[in-house]
């Protein structure tokens, strides 16, 4: 499956894991003693001069497209050496990359950060400001969604390299077995999810056990910003109007056992996309490769759509996933790191990961004819990086997420996702996971 | 295979000290020293390093925002007083409570069946019993996990063709039974060896003695073959406690499928490793996995103490 979405991370890395014994051996967290003041200043010519002198750059990532980058990279700039080392994927690296920043060597000079992931690094400045390396020029280079997710303390802190904007997918033949429209809002996705229970018991609209950032990701949509950070000063608020909404229609779905109690990833999910018994699935827009290899029984069956809406007539969306290449405080080759990102995540390195099967956050490529154009055999002959892109473009601004968003989704199932299979109500649910992050923040030295 | 090797050379060495021990004391205690050093090195460094560091770690806190500092004990005083620790505490009690007596009393009865010779193909039993412990339990509790859906797994099936109502083994009320199921299946077989082999070298003079009594079958089990395994129920038990408060495998590859019924602090050691891996408070992860080391001990030492007793 492609790599780059969180949950799917997370889960895969408990497999792997059984390690319990190597606990007391991972010493030490993110050192604080980068004294970030005023960002470096380093100029195109520097970076140019860079490009020409050479040198060696380890590059840690996992996404799979960039094998392929680097190849180009190093063929058209023949005085630089990159070995690419894949580190572990999310949170595995980023343990990797934590403690290789705290014992100040082994540090990488470019690493792969997911969204969600960048603040806790900016915040603990172990990652390079790339304003003053001429990022800040490159606002409309990118869309919207994945660069306001690289921004955090006034800084940029990476480049985006993928996203994740949001679409609806869903078995069209469900929907047509069963005379029913395909939902434009969420109201209608409750209605809709009704109909087929009853039409077939064996039906749900989609399945769902609790998704820290599915929840985030349609609070994101319904214009909610739980999350206020402001350098240590945070916020945690599951009581604004975004947050509510979201909470209501969901608590609809739950109270008449209207999701599959299925996990994401899991075998029965699997299966479940695939005989029709889960007719849809908001997800983002990296999704369709993993339909083609995860269900290929069902080739043929599934459209993407936009996501629902909250208030009939929007188009807003949200993202989902995504990651950006970040240059770690530690790493002395600055100059040369970020002729690497600009190559991979801004110049010629973008189309080779789209060909390659990546989705973009640049707007040209997004708004290219030939990316619009492709026709997904899987979806039917569907063009659907028509709706992907229009979604890329109508992600809310204003979001972030916490900066120790990590731990905070990890303990998601402790509290709100008690309200999937218990009579604790969602918003309550939301409220103790609030609860929750407050504490870890303040014990981290955060104010919340 | 390496304990072959060594009495030679030890003999060989014993003549000298022997003789130079009043003299040159000194020397003779390096050259023992000399034989136990590759040991002692590796033995230093995976074993006692480890947890010299972690009670090094436990004394401080790391913050994301602050970064170190020395701490004390202050880290102990915040594991006594969370909640969270104690209630995984108490739910590994739980299962230690019910689970271990339940399997022990299955690989018991399991064993005096095979060591009674009436059954037919004793073999065969003995390793399909014994089967499920080769089992990794990663691959064990992904089977059971596949097995407990009640969708599409064997639950489900059931359900379907005979039209009952099995509840989700996976959901919170029903996820403790579950994984004591697992883990049962997996260690019958284990601690059946214990029993069986145990049962295995009780002289048959003394079967043989109480025929002529004219014990009946029950007597020879009650008034022979349990005293005489004793020490291996004990060793048996001991293995158990300590397994079952280091319950994590199981509830760490099922909580995949069963996010909302198993927390991350489910087990003690479960919780050690989410604040460690996900919360990188590897400081108070350190600390959580000291106290339970020494509730571990503890606990183990005491059914030891209670199981020797009684034998003697």
């Amino acid at each position: 499956m492609k790599s780059r979405i969180s949950p799917a991370v997370l889960r895969g890395s408990a497999l792997a894991l059984a390690a319990a014994l190597t606990l007391s051996a991972c010493g030490g967290g993110g050192g604080n003693d980068a004294g970030g003041a005023a960002p470096e200043e380093v100029s195109a010519d520097d970076v140019q001069a860079a490009l020409e002198t050479g040198g060696d750059l380890t590059v840690w990532a996992w996404e799979p497209t960039l094998e392929k980058v680097v190849e180009d990279f190093e063929a058209e700039y023949p005085n630089v050496n990159i070995d690419l080392v894949n580190a572990g994927t999310g949170n595995d690296q980023y343990t990797a990359l934590q403690n290789a920043i705290a014992a100040g060597s082994g540090v990488p000079d470019v690493a792969q950060v997911e969204y969600y992931a960048l603040p806790q690094f900016a915040l603990a400045e172990s990652v390079k400001d790339l304003t003053g390396y001429g990022a800040g020029d490159l606002q409309d280079t990118f869309s919207p969604g994945p660069w306001s997710s690289v921004q955090a303390n006034e800084g940029i802190y990476g480049l985006p390299m993928d996203s994740g904007p949001m679409a609806l997918f869903y078995n069209t033949d469900v929907f047509e077995k069963y005379g029913v429209e395909v939902p434009t809002t969420w109201e209608e996705y409750v209605e809709a999810a009704r109909t087929l229970h009853e039409a077939d018991p064996n039906v749900y609209i989609a399945n769902d056990t609790g998704d820290a950032g599915f929840a985030t990701s349609l609070i994101w949509q319904a214009g909610g910003q739980p999350y206020q950070v402001d350098g240590t000063d945070v916020t945690v608020n599951f009581s604004d109007e975004g947050s509510t909404k979201f909470a209501e229609t969901w608590q609809q779905l739950l109270d008449e056992d209207l999701l599959a109690p299925i996990s994401s990833w899991s075998d029965e999910w699997y299966q479940g996309l695939g005989n029709g018994t889960i007719a849809t699935l908001s997800t983002g827009a990296w999704m369709p490769g993993n339909f083609t290899s995860g269900i290929p029984q069902a080739a043929g069956q599934w459209r993407a759509a936009p996501l629902p809406q909250w208030e009939e007539g929007q188009t807003a969306s949200a993202e989902n996933g995504g990651s950006s290449l970040t240059i770690p405080a530690a790493s002395e080759q600055g100059a040369l790191a970020y002729a690497f990102l600009d190559y991979a995540n801004v110049g010629d390195g973008v189309q080779t990961r789209i060909d390659g099967g990546a989705f973009p956050a640049t707007s040209a490529q997004l708004q290219s004819e030939e990316f619009l154009n492709t026709e997904f055999e899987y979806f039917g002959g569907q063009k659907a990086n028509e709706i992907f892109a229009e979604s890329a473009q109508n992600v809310p601004e204003g979001w972030s997420y916490l900066p120790f968003q990590v731990y905070a989704n990890s303990i998601f199932n402790d509290t709100a996702g008690q309200a999937y299979v218990s009579d604790t109500p969602l918003s309550e649910g939301l409220k103790n996971w609030q609860d929750a992050s407050v504490k870890y923040g303040n014990e981290q030295g955060f104010t919340v | 295979m390496t304990t072959a090797s060594p009495p030679p050379a030890a003999l060989g060495t014993q003549p000298k000290p022997a003789k130079r021990a009043q003299k040159r004391g000194q020397k003779s205690s390096w050259s023992g020293w000399l034989f136990i050093g590759p040991f002692m090195a590796v033995f230093a460094l995976v074993f006692l390093a480890p947890i010299a560091y972690s009670i090094y770690l436990s004394f401080f806190r790391n913050q994301l925002v602050g970064g170190n500092g020395f701490v004390g004990l202050a880290n102990y005083a915040q594991v006594l007083q969370d909640s969270q620790f104690w209630s995984s505490l108490i739910r590994v009690v739980l299962f230690l409570a019910v689970q271990v007596p339940v399997m022990l009393l299955i690989a018991m009865l399991v064993a005096l069946a095979l060591d009674s010779g009436r059954l037919y193909g004793k073999s065969f039993f003995r390793i399909s019993i014994f089967l499920p412990y080769a089992v990794p339990a990663v691959v064990a509790s992904l089977m059971w996990g596949f097995m407990y859906g009640t969708r599409f797994g064997l639950v489900g099936n059931i359900n379907e063709a005979l039209g009952t109502n099995i509840p989700n083994p996976l959901n919170p009320d029903l996820i403790l039974a579950s994984i004591g199921n697992i883990v049962t299946w997996e260690f019958i077989g284990y601690n059946m060896l214990i029993f069986y082999s145990a049962l295995s070298v009780i002289p048959k003079s003394l079967y043989e003695a109480a025929e002529i009594d004219g014990a009946s079958q029950f007597r020879l089990v009650t008034a022979i073959k349990l005293p005489a395994i004793r020490g291996a129920m004990v060793v048996a038990a001991i293995f158990s406690v300590i397994g079952s408060f280091q319950l994590f495998n199981e509830p760490a590859i099922l909580q995949s499928l069963a996010p909302n019924s198993i927390s991350t602090y489910f087990t003690p050691n479960l919780y050690a490793y989410s604040l460690s891996f996900s919360g990188q408070q590897y400081n108070y992860s350190a600390t959580v996995a000291i106290v339970m080391g020494i509730i571990t001990m503890v606990i183990a030492y005491a059914v030891q103490l209670r199981g020797m007793r009684k034998e003697g």
